[in-house]
């Protein structure tokens, strides 16, 4: 047997790495996504105050630490039965729109899009967003960084704090948005909105109008029939702060729908021994092993995975690109792993409508933005959409309010087995025996496992921007025969 | 002059201080300017063994932010020592451990117990467990053992200079990439911020330095918000914590929680906080005294968020 390591994911370098075994005849036996490393949040919050959840959670990940902080916060409003005030909420869903728009956009240019734009094959030295700036043009990476720093300022502005917010309290958040900086956020939302149709039309010409890459897209190699999960609002639609978990089959048929309260009965996690991370599967149907279909419990909850969970898009703009993506690429559910940076794109128009509308509602100035708790805490639970993926924060305390059990089940780490089903298939479908193993083989493995923008910061961690990868061939004996990797 | 060599690492940390790093915007440019940038797994391509190749010495200055929690961390912090003239402990995980050092309330056996065991998510009927070494059926896979205790950086190796909080702010970033760039580098051992006083120097909110009669959880009143947050009795712990983040998590109506670590000089933020509080009780009667204190909800988590690994309790002796 000979085994493959790939250190992908230099930036987490010590932070995971890849193993893939070769059979006699030289095919991918199997294929192992190894994460090394547990920090033990569900333990060290015992004892700790409830209320300081959002801000301890938050620190599991600080590439989505809003995701963590707002799921920290609904889980307190369902700990002390209190409803946050019409305002707060809806303070909070601008600031995760904000959020929402700043992290795909980033994902989208800095990570995925070279892929596309420049094509697999290219340079490595030319896959990276100043070869997107070189080919697009240098305003749309100014209009990037732009982006990322307007929207920061909004998360900035109504959080409290940029990386790490603070805002999040039971019944509520800590401050009040004033009129003046309403103006400023409703401003970056209409630009925002612009950006995202840019970036569809971007798409549109350099991938869905080159035969080439759209073949890849729905090539068999990244394709995996699964279960498909996203948070849904009374309608059907997506929603990334609020709602009810809604599960399709592989057909696309509704399996589930369950308030957060229930995620139990519809979730458990496996424990492998060669990996600190654990494996969600969807209960009702059973783990049955690395293997996607009907029959295996295997779910993805993924910005394509949260559209096809739904029945739409709550905003204009996005329904009508979500329809486009459905028609073009033949009904739902689609399967195509790579068809995520479509789905992403649209969820990015969708979080910029959305944003819109917020900043335009004439409450969001408002000042009655806390209900102060008077119930005896017990038991809360609170989901929303982390952009990897639902994200579930669940706490158990005693009266005093300090946690006695916490349980999470975070955004990427939903995602992890099927990760593990599509970097085998990719392996398989492009190592051969005998053919070299070169830089762009190594990238279109990669880049099957990049669609899920794999924030290994919430399993570990990962930042956008190049992802080297390392692959060294050793033989039965453990010998070192060849390696091939970036330059 | 010839470019800076930078190296920036990260170990048992969340990815904030890499974010951070990106933070300091455009003059990122002025930094790319006069320094390369010879190893960040992050977001370049450059690998550990490149790194283990240099000669001893030959990168200039090491960002190095998180903590030492496994055996992979501790060996690239003592590889990266050795080959770094200067090494920089960047942000609260480096510097003193942060939130994530709250785990050394428990053994690390009884964090694996509830990840994997008791979990009301899992199931795990074979009891199964990660393991450094273990044989599937292909072959052989390692996963780095995870020690007992989570140490700082300087638990570990030796550290010129500390940048402080959770994440550091972007001007205390570019403070101290200004001072690396210039050469213009302050005393070893130096912890580098725009202050080295207590935060409440710098917070605009007014302060009476009021006495209290009852400490309040942040849940349980509405603060006004044009005033001192601590003289309204929350636990805010800026008459502990370092200046120079510009006080912003007051100003968004939330107590400080002592991320920039301690003022210049003190050795034990916890104490520290805990010496202040007690002059700020307004009662001489012990039986009030014990009534107000019990008051605080968990005084562990919240005099130790940051730092508990590098102060004088460092863990939990037994569990």
């Amino acid at each position: 047997m000979t085994k493959i390591m790939i250190n992908p994911i230099t930036r987490l370098e010590g932070h995971g790495k890849i193993a893939i075994f070769l059979n006699e005849e030289g095919e991918v036996e199997n294929a192992y996504l190894q994460i090394p490393e547990l920090r033990g949040f569900e333990k060290f919050c015992e004892g700790r105050p409830a209320e300081d959840m959002p801000q301890i959670m938050q620190r599991i990940c600080g590439v989505c630490p809003e995701a963590h902080h707002l799921a920290a916060t609904k889980a307190l409003d369902s700990l002390f039965n209190v409803e946050p005030t019409s305002t707060a909420r809806k303070l909070r869903e601008l600031l995760y729109s904000a959020f929402f728009v700043t992290d795909h956009a980033t994902h989208f240019y800095i990570l995925a899009g070279p892929d596309f734009i420049m094509g697999p094959e290219s340079p490595p030295a030319e896959r990276n967003i100043l070869g997107v700036i070189g080919k697009v043009g240098l305003e749309i990476g100014k209009k990037v960084i732009q982006t990322r720093q307007q929207n920061h300022w909004v998360i900035q502005t109504i959080g409290g704090r940029g990386i790490h917010p603070v805002f999040g309290l039971p019944g509520g958040v800590s401050k009040v948005l004033s009129e003046e900086n309403r103006a400023k956020a409703e401003e970056i939302a209409l630009q925002d909105v612009e950006f995202a149709r840019f970036s569809l039309k971007i798409f549109d010409d350099l991938v869905l109008k080159n035969k080439e890459y759209l073949d890849m897209v729905l090539s068999d190699t990244y394709t995996h029939r699964t279960y498909y999960m996203g948070l849904v609002d009374e309608n059907n639609k997506v929603n990334f702060y609020d709602g009810k978990v809604r599960v399709v089959d592989p057909q696309g048929k509704e399996f589930t729908k369950y308030s957060p309260s229930e995620y139990l009965d519809n979730l458990s996690e496996r424990v492998e021994p060669w990996t600190y991370l654990k494996f969600p599967y969807l209960k009702k149907v059973g783990w049955n092993g690395f293997i996607d279909g009907e029959t295996s419990g295997i779910y993805r909850a993924t910005p394509l995975s949260r559209l096809n969970a739904a029945d739409g898009m709550a905003t204009p703009l996005a329904q009508e690109e979500y329809e486009k993506m459905y028609a073009a690429l033949g009904g739902k559910p689609v399967h195509h792993t790579l068809a995520t940076h479509w789905a992403r794109l649209i969820e990015m128009l969708y979080a910029a409508e959305r944003m819109l509308e917020l900043c335009r509602d004439p409450e969001i100035t408002g000042p009655d933005i806390r209900n102060i708790p008077t119930e005896v805490p017990s038991e809360g639970v609170g989901i929303v959409e982390a952009p990897r993926g639902t994200l579930t924060h669940h706490y158990i305390t005693d009266e005093k309010g300090l946690i006695k059990k916490c349980n999470l089940i975070v955004g990427t780490t939903n995602n992890y087995a099927a990760m593990s089903l599509t970097i085998k298939k990719a392996a398989q479908g492009l190592i051969r025996k005998g053919a070299e193993i070169t830089e762009g083989l190594l990238n279109r493995i990669e880049l099957a496992w990049r669609a899920y923008d794999p924030c290994m910061g919430c399993a570990t961690h990962t930042l956008p921007g190049e992802l080297p990868v390392e692959i060294a061939v050793y033989d039965a004996d453990g010998t070192l025969i060849d390696t091939a990797r970036r330059s | 002059m010839a470019k800076l060599k930078v190296a920036l690492y990260w170990a048992s940390s969340c990815g904030g201080c890499d974010i951070a790093t990106l933070a300091i915007g455009e003059k990122i440019l002025d930094v790319a300017a006069a320094a390369d940038i010879v190893f960040w797994p992050v977001a370049m391509d450059f690998k550990y063994k490149d790194v283990e190749q240099m000669e001893d010495q030959s990168i200039d200055a090491c960002l190095f932010n998180g903590a030492i929690r496994s055996t992979d961390d501790e060996h690239a912090a003592k590889m990266l020592r050795l080959k770094s003239k200067i090494m920089i402990a960047y942000g609260s995980c480096a510097y003193e451990g942060c939130i994530p050092g709250l785990a050394n309330l428990f053994s690390m056996d009884s964090v694996f117990d509830r990840a994997y065991k008791d979990s009301p998510s899992t199931v795990n009927q074979d009891m199964v467990l990660p393991q450094a070494q273990v044989m599937v059926a292909e072959g052989e896979l390692e996963l780095p053992r995870l020690y007992n205790s989570v140490r700082a950086l300087n638990q570990v190796i030796d550290v010129d200079y500390y940048v402080p909080g959770c994440p550091p702010e972007p001007k205390t970033t570019w403070l101290a990439l200004e001072a690396l760039v210039s050469g213009n580098l302050p005393e070893k051992g130096s912890i580098i911020s725009h202050s080295s006083k207590a935060l409440c120097d710098e917070c605009p909110l007014p302060k009476e330095g009021k006495k209290v009669k009852k400490f309040f959880r942040a849940h349980q009143i509405i603060a006004d918000p044009t005033k001192c947050l601590l003289d309204q009795g929350l636990l805010c712990y800026g008459v502990a914590t370092r200046g120079g983040c510009g006080a912003m998590c007051p100003q968004g109506g939330m107590p400080c929680t002592g991320c920039y670590g301690p003022v210049e000089g003190v050795v034990d933020q916890g104490l520290h906080f805990l010496t202040a509080l007690g002059s700020l009780i307004d009662s001489t009667d012990t039986d009030e005294i014990a009534r107000i204190t019990d008051e605080i909800a968990d005084p562990a988590g919240t005099f130790y968020r940051y730092s508990l690994p590098v102060s004088l309790l460092r863990r939990a002796k037994t569990l």
